[in-house]
């Protein structure tokens, strides 16, 4: 007899067990019989010419296997980017694409690139060889914050950009916003940086390549958050490898936030490298790389206008970022500042014209990517900083100017191409409210006052575009990719069931998830459900785990593959109860002849389909195995609202976070346990962000300023207050499961409710994120 | 120069030769291949490679296995009993969902069962104060909290 109810459950997680007693089995703990081990010089430069890479001392290094650079690849395709731009806002050509070479060619363009690498039989033999290597570079001048790089007689980082724009992208009816402005009785605007951030994954990169000559194939163990797409990439369109000799591997994965979503360098030259030597070799990242090298995040420049009416009615907003991409376009780069940013401008409002331009522009910076939320977090920013700003502006209350411009009805076309599907704003406003006792703020700020401290409130109410994506629609906005999600159930002849998934966790508790939906839909057990993931010699296809999508996208593949496991089902159990099919139901995991107690268990069907004796072989295969793609039909739209209330030292700027309110509506729910946690974590990396996180080049060398956890400050467990959650409900329409996903949300909506805090407790227009306890206090300085 | 080094870990003795400047988190990890001793950062910092060094927690990435010589290590693979029963302090993280992608967990574990024996009854400023030596980039450490408070009750 199966568990019951197990939507909604707060079931403790299956893949607990073995992360706890240590028996997690990352990318790193995987050793290969002949194993070697890789180290990658790495430019120290930010912007020079390679004159000569002398590699003899290293090659004659004790251990050595061998050792390559950019004049051993250079035949290797570049890595690609998965998202065409145009320039549509100036000459409507395509982005400029210079070549992303696996190892440098000719010139280094930021600190951290790779010039070549060093193979040895022990890690400690690579890394005394790969300091041997000697690199003779011409050192050229550089340039790292996007307003120095648009400049007239800017560094050049690519020939084929010499202005360093990518891209001068429109986006909305720049007519129409324009007039409504220049009718508006009331314009507010700002203009700020949304801070450069480093992901962090505590588990840094790494990747384990080897080669077998034996049947001329490849494997690759990676740490990387979706294994098809990965080897999607570096088959077709890098090393140009017969896909199907070649299996990508993403184990255990200790932490994504999107910085594992890529193709990287390493990852190619590991795999291109392991047939030259014909061993496996092993890279992992030191936390240095990792500052340096993986994809950052964020990094706009932004100036941003509200036009409203004299009531405060939104009229119009305009828009114009400029976007860091970094040294080279990294796997989605081109995407986040634009398709997933701009479109989400309307936020929860009826704002009717928006326009929204945006230069993505090269840099001599590590590439910018994705990163938790990937462009709405930026979008929720600009929306919710101008929003809180016009209520101070206008002197209305800041809930009040947000109900005066909720969107009320749903479907809602957007004026930057979204439709909202549904929603209930006022609903998460009003519940916040009450969990944040908005109503007892007035004395607590009195209270603070008293002890000599400022108080500040401040709401931020977000909306994301998740469950990545419909393929049509993202195609038509220059996805090279699909973005569906495919699923497979396995049932077994004892009628236990393995389901196969491309989607990946690392961390999202998908073994547990995932497993409730089964055994819920089957009527089994959810020990009687495995989940597997992660790997391209298992799973049939996959698109990975990015973007909020897993239970969305990669759940709803799977129940589509669970309904037709029931249909065939059916069939079975209408032949053997010699029944019409069309009188079989199947509830409580039996298949049962309507009317009647003639039923047979789901156990019992599955050992029919395995041992077909009795069964109808001429209409029927034997077997119970089925598999799904699932392409999205819309977008999703999880919104909510926060309340975040800081208390501030005027003395020394010391902030602190004394109560954070988040009310979220994700649709239904399968696990809240997993769904509050997904939500605790975004809001820490959101707060992150606000107080404490910065990314910093040296503007006159380009070296990366915080490239250690002593200079880039991660948010630490006395860093944070505990949360007080909540959630609200309306289902997605147009996903069986109605759900829309919950993994960005904290990082997106907290930014903003937190600067709005601090900005009201100081009572300036603007302070600058991370508004660490200098920042603050300057910016109280600066009021006196 | 190699260097003999002989230890208990986890109740076992464990002996090698290693390089001199081989550290404790690398004879763990490679020469006695329990991979649960995660290692998040090159600083000291992340707290991923916690164990228990003569009954006290340390970040194992920046102790030399020579320095362990003689002593008697615990690992995360250590924790459970026998049988596979979780320890209080990992059962409550279990059940109080204070693990996700679970590369900090096993440092967590361990720097949180040392705090809980030095301060038996923690309040929430006391663990936040005493998990500044491990970084969590998942759980925005909220669960984490509420575990070791669950787990120093009933380790009472």
């Amino acid at each position: 007899m199966g568990e019951m109810n197990l939507i909604g459950a707060s079931v403790k997680r299956k893949e607990d067990y073995r992360f706890l007693t240590g028996a997690g089995n990352y990318t790193d703990d995987v050793v290969f019989p002949h194993q070697s081990y890789a180290v990658f010089v790495r430019s120290p430069h930010a912007h020079a010419k390679i004159n000569a890479v002398r590699t003899d001392a290293a090659k004659k290094a004790p251990g050595v296997v061998g050792v390559f650079t950019g004049a051993d690849t250079a035949a290797i395709g570049g890595l690609p980017c998965g998202w065409l731009i145009h320039s549509t806002a100036t000459d409507g050509q395509p982005m400029k694409e210079p070549k992303h070479p696996i190892l440098a060619e000719g010139k280094v363009r930021y600190v951290g690139d790779a010039v070549a690498i060093v193979i040895a039989e022990t890690y400690n033999q690579a890394k005394d060889a790969a300091e041997l290597v000697e690199v003779d570079y011409e050192v050229l001048p550089s340039v790292v914050d996007v307003r120095d790089a648009v400049k007239a007689g800017a560094p050049g980082v690519h020939a084929e950009a010499p202005d360093n724009k990518c891209y001068v992208w429109g986006h909305g009816d720049k007519a129409a916003v324009d007039k409504a402005f220049a009718g508006a009785h009331h314009v507010t605007k700002l203009e700020f940086v949304n801070n450069r951030l480093i992901p962090n994954a505590i588990e840094p990169r790494a990747a384990n390549a080897s080669y077998s000559r034996a049947d001329d194939s490849y494997t690759l163990y990676v740490a990387n958050q979706n294994p098809h797409v990965e080897r999607l990439l570096m088959t077709a369109f890098v090393l140009g490898l017969p896909e199907h000799k070649v299996r990508v591997v993403a184990p255990d994965v200790g932490g994504g936030f999107g910085s594992k979503i890529f193709l990287y360098a390493e990852d190619v030259v590991l795999t291109w490298v392991s047939k030259q030597v014909n061993r496996p070799v092993k890279w992992t990242a030191e936390r240095s790389e990792s500052f340096l090298t993986d994809a950052h995040g964020r990094d706009h420049h932004t100036v941003a206008e509200l036009a409203m009416d004299k009531d405060g009615k939104f009229l119009a907003m305009r828009v114009h970022t400029l976007a860091n991409l970094g040294s080279y376009l990294s796997t989605f780069a081109s995407s986040v500042p634009t398709i997933l940013y701009a479109t989400l401008l309307a936020g929860q409002y009826t704002t009717p014209a928006i326009y929204a331009e945006v230069t993505g522009v090269f840099t001599n910076t590590a590439p910018v990517d994705a990163y938790r939320g990937a462009g709405r977090p930026e979008a929720t920013y600009v929306v919710e900083r101008l929003v809180e700003t016009a209520a101070r502006d206008m002197k209305m209350d800041p809930a009040e100017i947000r109900r005066k411009n909720f969107i009320r009805s749903w479907p809602y076309a957007t004026p930057v191409g979204l439709t909202y599907d549904t929603g209930d704003y006022e609903k998460t406003l009003n519940a916040v409210n009450k969990l944040a006792d908005v109503a007892g703020y007035a004395k607590r700020k009195a209270e603070s006052a008293a002890k000599g401290k400022l108080r500040g409130i401040g709401y931020s109410c977000y909306i994301e575009a998740c469950g990545l994506a419909p393929s049509n629609i993202a195609g038509a906005l220059g996805a090279r990719a699909g973005l569906f999600e495919a699923g497979e159930v396995r049932v077994h002849p004892t009628g236990k069931v393995t389901i196969f998934t491309g989607s990946h966790s690392h961390g999202q508790g998908h073994e547990t998830t995932f497993a409730q939906v089964v055994a819920d839909r089957l009527g089994i057990g959810i020990e009687d459900v495995d989940i597997q993931h992660g790997d391209t010699g298992k799973v049939l296809f996959g698109m990975g785990t990015y973007g909020s999508r897993s239970l969305a996208v990669g759940g709803t593949a799977i129940v589509k593959a669970v309904d037709k496991v029931i249909n065939k089902g059916k069939k079975i159990a209408a032949h053997l109860m010699e029944a019409a099919e069309a009188d079989i139901e199947f509830k409580n995991g039996h298949f049962q002849v309507a009317g009647t107690d003639k039923k047979k268990a789901f156990a019992e069907i599955a050992l029919t389909a395995y041992v077909p004796h009795n069964y109808p072989l001429d209409k029927l295969e034997p077997g119970l195995n089925e598999n799904a793609f699932y392409d999205p039909t819309n977008f999703t739209y999880p919104a909510g609202s926060y309340v975040c209330e800081v208390e501030i030292d005027p003395e020394t700027g010391v902030t602190r976070i004394d109560r954070f309110a988040a009310v979220d509506d994700f649709g239904n729910i399968v696990n809240p346990m997993i769904v509050e946690g997904q939500v605790h974590g975004g809001l820490a990396q959101g707060i992150g962000q606000a107080l404490l996180e910065g990314c910093r080049y040296d503007p006159e060398t380009g070296q990366l300023l915080t490239g250690t956890y002593q200079d880039y400050a991660m948010p630490r467990a006395d860093d944070l207050p505990s949360y007080q959650i909540g959630t609200e409900k309306t289902p997605c329409t147009h996903n069986p499961l109605g759900v829309k996903g919950c993994g960005e949300a904290g990082a997106i909506g907290s930014p903003a409710a937190v600067i709005n805090a601090i900005t009201d407790a100081l009572g300036v227009r603007d302070v600058p994120m991370p508004a660490t306890a200098q920042t603050v206090w300057r910016a109280l300085q600066s009021k006196k | 120069m190699p260097v003999k080094v002989s230890m208990t870990v986890n109740g076992k003795p464990a002996t090698a030769e290693v390089e001199a400047r081989t550290l404790l988190s690398t004879f763990i990890r490679e020469t006695l291949r329990l991979t649960g001793t995660h290692v998040g950062c090159d600083t000291a910092q992340c707290g991923a490679c916690t164990v228990h060094m003569n009954g006290r927690a340390v970040k194992s990435c920046n102790v030399l296995a020579s320095q362990a010589d003689g002593a008697d290590i615990v690992t995360i693979e250590g924790v459970a009993k026998a049988d596979g029963t979780l320890h209080p302090m990992q059962e409550a993280f279990r059940q109080h969902h204070g693990l996700q992608c679970g590369f900090c967990t096993p440092g967590m574990v361990m720097s949180a069962i040392d705090l809980v024996k030095t301060t038996p009854n923690p309040t929430e400023a006391q663990i936040r104060e005493g998990l500044d030596g491990n970084l969590c980039r998942c759980t925005g450490y909220h669960n984490i909290v509420k575990a070791i408070q669950a787990a120093s009750a009933s380790m009472r």
